[in-house]
Order: C-alpha cells, then sequence, then structure tokens
C-alpha cells in the first residue's frame, strides 16, 4: 500500500445505517449514536443532536478508541472491542465496527449500560454487515472516488488560486 | 484516509503536521485558526500539557471550498514532537492523506530534524504507506532566525531525494514554487525526486498558508 485506503458512501449505504441506528436507538432508550471512522471523521450522526461540536468530538474518539487500543496490546489483549465512559449523568458507550468505524452511543439516566451494551451487540452485528458489503464492493484499497474528481484538475488549480 | 460522503456531498482528508519538539507545528495550526474565516473552520482542539507541549495532538477542521458541489473538509492535525511520545505520534498518522514536515531551520536543531524525518519513515513503514508516494511537502520554518542553517544544507540532510525507477514518472517537473528547481530530475544518470519545499515564518503566518496550499492541492490531485 503506498497510502492510506480511501472509501466513499452512498446515499443508500447512508439510509441502511440509519434505519439501524434508529431501531437501536428505539430499543435501547440512548439519546443518540454516532459512527465515526478511525481516522476521526464523522461518518453519521442519528438521534437527538449532539450539543457540542461533532467534528472535534469524532477526532477525539478516534484517538481516544486508538490510544485504548494500544494499551490492549500492552497487557496482551488483541483489542477493546467496546469502551465505556461513565458520567454521574451523561456516559457514553464505544464499540468498534467492522476494525473500520467506532459506534458512539450518547445514553443518561433513562437508559441503562446493561440494555446499553446488549441491544448495540446486534446492530454492531448488522453494522459490520453493511460496512463490509461497503468496503468488498469499493475494494480495499485504490480510490473508489477516481470518478468523481476525474478531470477536476482545473477546478483544484482555481481552488487555490 | 479520503472518504467521501454522498449524504452529505463532503469529501474528508487529513494532514499531519510531523516535525521535532518545538518547531512550530501547532504554531502553524494557529495561524490557520487565526486567520480563517470562523464560518469556514471549526473549533480547535489542543490536548497538550500545562506547559503548553503538545501531549497527544491538535486538530483543526477547514474547509477549503466546493469541487464539483462536494466541500472539500481538511482535518488538520499536529504530532508531539517530544522523541519519548512515539506511541501517541504514531496513532495520529493512521489514515494520514498528505504530510507536512515542520523542520527547525536552526543549525542546532538539524540533529533533531533528522531523527524526527527518520522517525517519521519508519511509523509510516510500519503502517505500509511509502512517503514517496503519498502527498509531503517539507516546511523549513523559523527562517527569520540569524542561527538559521541555508536551504542547501537542509534540504541535504532532509530532503536528499530518492530514486524513480518508474519510467513513467521519469520526466522533469518544476518545483512550482521555486523556478529555475525541480521536483524531478535526472542527476548523474539516476533520476530522483523530492518532496516540494517552502520556507516559512509561522509565528508571523509566513509561508503557512502557502504551506497548506500546496500540500492540500497535492491530496486533491491524488484524487483526481
Amino acid at each position: 500500500m503506498t497510502g492510506a485506503a480511501s472509501w466513499s458512501f452512498s446515499e443508500n449505504d447512508f439510509k441502511q445505517i440509519q434505519t439501524h441506528l434508529q431501531a437501536f436507538l428505539r430499543d435501547s432508550n440512548a439519546r443518540c449514536a454516532l459512527l465515526v471512522d478511525r481516522t476521526g471523521q464523522l461518518v453519521a450522526t442519528v438521534g437527538e443532536t449532539p450539543q457540542f461540536d461533532p467534528t472535534a468530538f469524532a477526532s477525539l474518539t478516534a484517538a481516544d478508541f486508538s490510544a485504548n487500543d494500544q494499551l490492549a496490546k500492552m497487557i496482551g489483549e488483541p483489542e477493546f472491542a467496546s469502551l465505556v465512559h461513565q458520567g454521574e449523568k451523561e456516559s457514553m458507550y464505544l464499540a468498534d465496527v467492522a476494525k473500520r468505524v467506532i459506534l458512539v452511543v450518547l445514553f443518561d439516566q433513562r437508559a441503562t449500560l446493561g440494555l446499553v451494551k446488549l441491544k448495540a451487540r446486534s446492530v454492531v452485528e448488522s453494522l459490520n454487515k453493511v460496512f463490509e458489503e461497503m468496503f468488498n464492493r469499493v475494494g480495499t484499497g485504490g480510490a473508489p472516488q477516481k470518478g468523481l474528481l476525474e478531470g477536476a484538475e482545473d477546478e483544484i488549480d482555481k481552488l487555490f488560486g | 484516509m479520503s472518504m467521501i460522503n454522498y449524504a452529505s456531498r463532503e469529501i474528508n482528508c487529513k494532514l499531519v503536521y510531523y516535525g521535532p519538539g518545538l518547531g512550530g507545528k501547532t504554531t502553524n495550526l494557529e495561524h490557520v485558526y487565526a486567520k480563517v474565516s470562523p464560518q469556514t473552520r471549526g473549533k480547535m482542539i489542543s490536548l497538550a500539557t500545562e506547559t503548553e507541549r503538545t501531549l497527544f495532538f491538535d486538530f483543526l477542521p477547514v474547509d477549503l471550498g466546493t469541487i464539483r458541489g462536494f466541500k472539500t473538509r481538511f482535518h488538520l492535525y499536529t504530532v508531539p514532537g517530544q522523541v519519548y511520545y512515539n506511541a501517541s505520534r504514531k496513532l495520529i498518522l493512521k489514515g494520514v492523506d498528505g504530510i507536512v514536515f515542520v523542520a527547525d531551520s536552526q543549525l542546532e536543531r538539524m540533529e533533531a530534524n533528522v531523527e524526527s524525518m527518520q522517525n517519521l519513515y519508519d511509523n509510516m513503514a510500519e503502517y505500509g504507506y511509502d512517503l514517496t508516494k503519498i502527498p509531503f511537502v517539507v516546511q523549513y520554518n523559523k527562517r527569520d532566525l540569524p542561527n538559521a542553517a541555508p536551504i542547501k544544507d537542509l534540504q541535504a540532510a532532509l530532503n536528499p531525494g530518492w530514486p524513480i525507477e518508474d519510467a513513467a514518472q521519469q520526466k522533469v517537473t518544476p518545483d512550482p514554487s521555486h523556478p529555475g528547481e525541480n521536483l524531478v530530475a535526472s542527476e548523474g544518470g539516476q533520476w530522483v525526486g523530492r518532496a516540494p519545499y517552502l520556507e516559512a515564518v509561522a509565528v508571523r503566518g509566513d509561508g503557512v498558508f502557502d504551506t497548506l496550499k500546496v500540500v492540500s492541492k497535492l491530496v486533491l490531485k491524488t484524487l483526481s
């Protein structure tokens, strides 16, 4: 691999993800679910609109997950597939999806950690399938978006004056 | 790892500012943050120690404009420059689309620059990324200081070039930032490629946007 692999997802992928996450939020009583890719880019947000800056949140989530991944290796675990950050009122549950994406669930006292964990397990399974299909479709490397920016050199030049 | 989101019509790319400690990586981001309109940038996040040394990373999202109806959003990251933070530094490189190496021009920092460049090559290799094949720019910072080393010496130490074996790429490519110089040229019978370089005084903002422009343009061009 010469550089990082690229990936893209269609509106149809997005709808599938949304449907799964909406059902999860309904079943678990959680407030909001975010999907963040491992490089810190926000993929999707479902549920209550977060009151914080979601972009910054996504980059910190990815860093948090990566740091914990390394900690897991240090103590002899291949990974921590999920993490919990429990606060007095607000809590977070993070889980790995298809090794490329992180599911972040925000929940408060209306939901219990046990229920969130239980329901998250099945939504992660469904999301794993969606993402694996997505990655298989576009391949693991290369630039699937080639068509999009092909011949856009002039536009790129113009963008930078 | 650039990501295209067709639902929100965004292209997201990740740029990492790498280099030795106290070289000016965070200063680059702070200048971009200060000068870009709040509508086109997000919040700057700094995970730093009490003495303002980067502990994990700084992060700044910036929108650079629209191409083919897609918003081009660049996520700018810095790494901690200090040698002993390598574990966290390596994490930030994951999924990188473009790299700016911020070198400290001061003569006495030459060794730190070389060590950091070597560390960058090593960390990239561990991810299976080839630095000679992804958008990569070297910024020589602190050019205003009296003890700044000549560009020629910095280039020889940090950007000496790599052999180009692929015949399709063996063509003279002028360096748009330095008339009369080439990014790809034949030297003594061997084709050599170099990363574009820029001079900067990041505390004054000199060269900061030029660097960002060069690297982000290279990243977008790899997508086209």
